[in-house]
């Protein structure tokens, strides 16, 4: 029996079936595993309060958010230089993050086995700031500039509960001047600043081409004084909303009994993690997820949100998008319809097909090479020239090099689907749209391109697919860590084609892997990765339901 | 039908058929454009990289004019950074500024030397440069040490200042200044002085003369207060090495650090001396250099002061260095020879910013040569057979040549990458302070003379390192997966299990290099036992379960239907994933090394380790390949013809004899293509290599380490190239390299699989 079944070969097509089995798992476990990392990061901890003694060591109580616990073995433990008891294997380990005080890291690791009193205190508070990190500790008061107001005692809930409700009244005062600065700076001191770039290049031009005008020269200069003058005003009104912003302070105090003061103005947000309820919890999270998704990262990139970096992407892949589908459809129509098919269009048609599996990379630096440095550097040492010892414009990397880099990448994807599409459209439909009179631009036109479409969309589908999750070559052609301005803004031209842009995959690379602090920006790292999934999800399902309904649309002729 | 109705329609039909012309052109130009597009890649690539294998250009500017000034003899021509201005020093202490191209003097500076002393000796150290490239420009500042006849010595500074007038216009203003003060420099001996060296630096200035014979007087002043104009605050230390036998000394070299010293004697000997203690100067080594019938004719010091350049006069030339020995000595040994020129060595001139030098021999040949790439790029006879000496351009890109008949020749000369020789990228090379000849990446440092290491080796050798360990997990799993998805999965099941695992595919690498370094790396250093277990295990597992699948009761069997094996073994799986990594792999590690295998190995075997390795790099690489291979592999399984299937089984053939002697022979060529495309997507995947490799150019294909690739190295290194120069051209080289690679691969692929498809159509 036995030496029958290994002879049979089953025991090959059950390892075949596991080899299935491991991939699968390899694809949803990777999913999985970004899709909790990446939504778990929201989710509000509990925090606990404990005495943590080590042998030998001084005892120190610590306060914290309890961000994992693993279980390790005692030999890496006592690799690290801890003492811990021989009759144990294993022990767990929380890892908390608590204030940042000064320059020592938030996070930190003990193991359960030294902790004592471990305590979920239900008034134990969560700052989340503005700049320095969350705040962990008591509530007790608040103060404005004419001096203590209100103290809650920690004893009496009531009167907690009557300090969070003006706490949270300051809160909504601070956001609303809060937003009114950045109405000002964004849109109105950004239009200045705009403004007075464009004076500063006409200023340049004047002087390269040896303007004689004096007049052109003094609209400029008055212009520019104007500009300062507004500037100046806006500025000191920013200066009153500030100070306004700065009046209330909020006390609290850590498990220390430390007190310290916090300027509402720095805080975007207080919770009492121990005491929520998991619908609390889950409104919070959806808050810091949509705060996620709309903000702008803050101190270097490893808080805040990540809208630029959305909005970067989905604008370069339009970009792409509209240019790669005319190119590549045109080129298909050329290979499948109009070129002789002989030897020649089987070469160019191989190679076409390969050139989607050359490395991307490869693509990059052509595309700095040719793109930025040789076509950008011709257009700017050509219409520009007065710019060359200021700055580059297109001869630097910039989001229509970056464009245009991945539209050549893409293309191979889109003709090769594209003439699939073509070649299913069936001869007679062709003949009998000739043979009706109708010419050959019109029978492609409203006859086989229709019909092709699925196919093009395919083709399209693909190329936004690659194109969204493509990092490499962007990072040498215009995809920066951080850009200034956004590309689309509300200056004319509205679409800036000379400006960097900021990337989702690139961002992942960047707090992944450049940033000092890598461990307190790993969960935003996972969160972006599971935007950037979505992302790519979202815009691979839009197009497949957009080729299916086409496809429906057509079916019926095909047969 | 009327005339005129006629004549509307022919008018429609004309505009028409205009719209069906243009329509043609706006394709044929489109279509034609596009792919021309494509094509540019190749050849722009070539473009670029083609300049690094040109040789060197010499382009005569002016041809023997009268050498500017008195009739002297040169002691040293300098050129300033872009050509406007020369000067020349001579022997009776002048210096004339001169136009290049014309030889027109347009100034006159006098050293100041006291009455009826002459200059005897003269030396002229490593120029250093100063000011900075945005204004003004660099300029060199360019040190001539004088010894004079009454044994005494000056030290002469000349320099370019460069300003800029209001209307933009470059004013180069020259200046002669004298950095250890304008008193002359005692060395403790009388007699005129026959051979000097010196070097000098921010700290401070060591002179080495000798009178000709016998003693070396090695003065060192150092600098205590900040200026080192200020004579006054320099302290003047002396001593002295005295040879026995009074032996005759040809030439003295010190190198830049002012720590080693070089001395050429008679009969042909190099003397190497460790003099960073004066008082102990120290002989590390007697070198007899040349032969019997020949003499060293030249001896100078490649920029850097590393390396010496010994020419010979039967026109050999060689490159000698210190290197550290076995027992930890430095010793001269020669690092490589230059091809021979035809006759005697007359002067070596190296260049000022890279590792090259210029020759001249006796019968008037000048030659440039390349050190590290070991490339003669120029070797031209010059017209005036009498040339004598060559002085370069601080660019070098251009040379002054002097002849002996008192003439002057000024030549431009284009010589952008001469750091690039076959051997030079792919040979095993030896660099200055190496021990041995090696490969090395190393394009940059800070310092202006470092020698960059161009060695592609490493690279390539790490390019297909990666790609290796990455198809050997990838292989095996997407072709049996492929096999089992073809042949025995229920087609409900399939039409499932082949998306998913193509949206893999999808999935942006950067997201599979993240996990793979901030994820994966810790956890396959934690538990490395476990990782190797589950490769053997799990197998093993799937095996052993199947064959307790078959002997379970038949009704509990048919509840499953055949072809939804792989969905029973998933839990089956992590089951046996799960106990390995909690249970077993810890065991393991616990009870035979000592709680940790990486540390084991490292300590116990001496393996070095390092975190992001190339099993890391294997499994994320993996995952990214395998949807690759799974998919093209598929599609030429599932399309074997059905009826070649159902004629074997039906012949008796078992499920497995089936698909061993007719799917996979029939298919075997689509196989081959899905693993070559799956290959070609490793060699060139970057973000997953950049993120989970340490990114170290070593050439060691040990699991346990990382390595640099081709695309790795270019993503990091250039955004930081300087457009043009050699490093920019050499990383596009491998970019090239990886398009012509994977190029290659997928068009081998390609004609497979349409022959394979055609094969298809006839069965």
């Amino acid at each position: 029996m036995k030496q029958n079944w290994f002879k049979s070969g089953d025991p090959w097509i059950w390892l075949n079936a596991g080899a299935v089995a491991i991939s699968l798992i390899l694809v949803f476990g990777l999913l999985g595993l970004i899709a909790i990392n990446g939504f778990g990061i929201f989710w509000p901890k509990s925090v606990i309060t404990a005495k943590y003694q080590e042998p030998g060591g001084k005892g120190k109580q610590i306060l914290g958010e309890i961000h994992d616990i693993e279980t390790i073995s005692a030999l890496r433990i006592s690799e690290s230089g801890v003492q811990i008891p021989k009759h144990k294997d294993t022990f767990q380990r929380y890892l908390l993050k608590s204030t940042r005080v000064g320059t020592e890291l938030p996070f930190n690791r003990y193991l359960k086995y030294y902790l004592k009193e471990i305590k979920y205190p239900k008034n134990i508070v969560v700052v989340e700031r503005l700049s320095g990190g969350i705040f962990i500790g008591y509530l007790k008061g608040l103060k404005n500039s004419e001096g203590l107001k209100n103290s809650g005692r920690k004893s009496t809930a009531i009167s907690n509960k009557k300090l969070e409700k003006q706490i949270n009244k300051k809160l909504d005062r601070a956001w609303a001047l809060h937003k009114k600065i950045k109405v000002i700076e964004k849109n109105k001191i950004g239009r200045l600043n705009y403004r007075q770039e464009e004076l500063n290049l006409l200023k340049l031009k004047y002087q390269y081409y040896k303007e004689k005008d004096q007049k052109k020269y003094q609209t400029i200069e008055k212009e520019l004084v104007d500009i300062k003058i507004q500037y100046s005003r806006l500025q000191s009104e920013i200066g009153k909303l500030r100070s306004k912003i700065n009046r209330d302070v909020l006390l609290v105090s850590n498990h220390l009994r430390d007190k310290t003061e916090i300027p509402v103005a720095n805080i975007t947000r207080f919770y009492f993690p121990n005491r929520m309820s998991v619908f609390q919890k889950s409104g919070l999270y959806l808050q810091k997820f949509w705060e996620f998704i709309s903000d702008d990262p803050r101190e270097a990139n490893t808080e805040g949100g990540i809208f630029p970096a959305i909005m970067g992407t989905v604008t370069i892949v339009i970009l792409m998008a509209i240019l790669v589908t005319p190119l590549g459809v045109i080129a298909a129509i050329y290979l499948r319809e109009y070129a002789k098919q002989g030897l020649l269009t089987r070469i160019i048609r191989i190679s076409v097909n390969n050139l989607a599996g050359v490395p991307s990379i490869v693509y990059g630096v052509f595309g700095l090479g040719f793109f930025v440095y040789f076509i950008g550097g011709g257009i700017d040492s050509l219409f520009f020239p007065e710019r060359a010892s200021y700055k580059p414009t297109f001869g630097s990397p910039a989001l229509i090099w970056a464009s245009l880099t991945l539209a050549l990448l893409t293309l191979p994807v889109v003709i090769v689907s594209t003439e699939e599409g073509l070649s299913r459209v069936p001869r007679a439909i062709r003949e009998g749209s000739l043979a009706l009179g109708a010419t050959k631009a019109e029978t492609l036109w409203r006859t086989v391109l229709p019909m092709a479409s699925p196919g093009i969309m395919t083709g399209l589908i693909l190329a936004v697919a690659r194109a969204a999750g493509e990092v490499a070559p962007l990072m040498l052609v215009g995809v920066v860590k951080y850009s200034p301005s956004p590309p689309i803004d509300f200056n004319a031209p509205f679409i800036h084609f000379d400006r960097t842009i900021m990337h989702l995959g690139f961002h992942i690379y960047d707090v992944g892997f450049q940033s000092p602090n890598a461990e307190a920006a790993q969960p935003l790292v996972y969160a972006t990765a599971m935007i950037l999934v979505l992302v790519i999800v979202i815009l691979n399902l839009t197009a497949i339901s957009i080729r299916n309904r086409l496809r429906e649309r057509f079916r019926s002729l095909e047969n | 039908m009327s005339k005129s109705q006629f004549k509307l329609r022919s008018k429609r039909l004309s505009r028409r058929s205009i719209k069906d012309l243009m329509a043609k052109w706006i394709v044929k130009g489109g279509g034609l454009s596009a792919i021309v597009a494509i094509f540019l890649i190749f050849v722009y690539l070539s473009v670029e990289v083609a300049p690094i294998f040109f040789k060197a250009k010499q382009t005569p500017i002016a041809l023997a004019y009268p050498i500017p000034g008195d009739s002297s003899k040169t002691l040293s021509i300098s050129l300033e950074e872009r050509l406007a201005l020369a000067s020349r020093i001579t022997q009776s202490g002048n210096v004339y500024y001169f136009k290049p191209k014309t030889g027109a003097v347009t100034q006159r500076l006098k050293l100041t030397l006291p009455d009826k002393v002459n200059i005897s000796a003269y030396y002229k150290p490593e120029a250093t440069s100063n000011g900075n490239e945005d204004e003004g420009g660099k300029f060199n500042l360019e040190t001539l040490v004088l010894g004079l006849s009454n044994g005494q010595i000056l030290l002469a500074q000349t320099s370019y200042k460069v300003t800029f007038a209001k209307n933009g216009k470059r004013i180069i203003t020259p200046t002669l200044n004298y950095p250890a003060g304008n008193k002359l420099i005692s060395t403790g001996g009388q007699s005129p002085i026959k051979q000097i060296a010196g070097a000098l630096n921010s700290e401070g200035i060591t002179l080495v003369s000798s009178g000709g014979a016998g003693k070396l007087h090695i003065t060192r002043l150092e600098k205590s207060g900040s200026l080192m104009e200020d004579e006054s605050k320099m302290t003047i230390s002396t001593s002295e090495i005295t040879r026995p036998k009074n032996e005759k000394i040809q030439d003295i070299v010190l190198s830049k650090d002012q720590k080693s010293l070089y001395v050429l004697i008679a009969n042909n000997s190099l003397l190497y001396y460790d003099i960073s203690d004066l008082k102990k100067p120290l002989l590390l080594q007697t070198l007899p250099i040349g032969s019997e019938n020949e003499n060293v004719s030249q001896i100078k010091l490649l920029v850097g002061g590393i390396s010496l350049i010994v020419g010979t006069s039967s026109g050999k030339l060689s490159q000698w260095s210190p290197v550290r020995d076995g027992q930890n000595r430095k010793r001269l040994q020669k690092l490589r020879e230059f091809k021979t020129l035809t006759s005697s060595i007359i002067d070596i001139v190296p260049e000022y910013r890279r590792k090259g030098f210029l020759v001249i021999d006796r019968s008037g040949s000048l030659a440039i040569y390349y050190s590290t790439s070991n490339r003669l790029l120029l070797l031209n006879k010059l017209k005036q057979t009498d040339a004598s000496r060559v002085y370069v351009s601080p660019r070098s890109n251009a040379a002054l040549i002097e002849t002996r008949s008192g003439k002057l020749q000024f030549h431009k000369i284009k010589n952008e990458h001469p750091e690039i020789s076959w051997a030079a990228l792919w040979k095993k090379n030896w660099y200055e302070s190496y021990q041995k000849p090696e490969h090395v990446w190393q394009s940059s440092a800070s310092s202006d003379d470092f020698e960059p290491k161009f060695g592609l080796s490493p690279l390539a050798f790490g390019t297909l390192k990666a790609a290796f360990y990455a198809m050997l997990f990838a292989t095996p799993l997407a072709l049996l997966g492929a096999i089992y998805a073809a042949q025995f999965m229920a087609p409900r099941l399939r039409q499932v299990v082949k998306p998913s695992i193509e949206i893999m595919e999808a999935l942006p690498t950067v997201i599979i290099g993240f996990l793979a370094g901030l994820w994966l790396a810790p956890i396959v250093e934690g538990s490395l036992a476990a990782i190797i277990l589950m490769l053997l295990l799990i197998p093993i597992g799937v095996i052993a379960f199947g064959y307790y699948w078959q002997k379970l009761p038949i009704n509990i069997r048919s509840r499953i239907p055949d072809g939804w094996e792989s969905i029973i073994l998933v839990p089956i799986i992590l089951l046996v994933g799960w106990i390995i990594f909690t249970l077993i792999g810890p065991g393991i590690e616990n009870s035979f090394f000592n709680g940790s295998l990486t540390t084991w190995i490292q300590q116990e075997l001496g393996i070095p380790y390092s975190q992001k390795n190339a099993v890391v790099v294997g499994l994320a690489m993996g995952v990214a390949v395998i949807p690759t291979i799974f998919s093209i592999a598929e599609d030429a399984l599932f399309a074997v013809p059905k009826h070649l299937i159902q004629g074997s089984l039906a012949l008796g053939a078992t499920q497995w004899q089936t698909l061993k002697q007719v799917v996979l022979l029939t298919a075997s060529p689509g196989i081959f293509s899905a693993v070559m495309i799956g290959f070609g997507r490793a060699v060139g995947e970057t973000m997953i290599v950049l993120m989970a490799t340490g990114s170290t150019a070593i050439m060691d294909f040990s699991a346990l380490l990382g390595m640099r690739t081709f695309s790795a190295n270019i993503a990091t290194e250039i955004p930081e190239a300087e457009v043009g120069s050699t490093h920019y051209r050499v990383l596009f080289l491998t970019a090239l390299i990886l398009f012509i690679f994977t190029f290659f691969f997928n068009t081998i692929a390609e004609v497979v699989r349409q022959r394979l498809r055609r094969k298809y159509s006839t069965l």
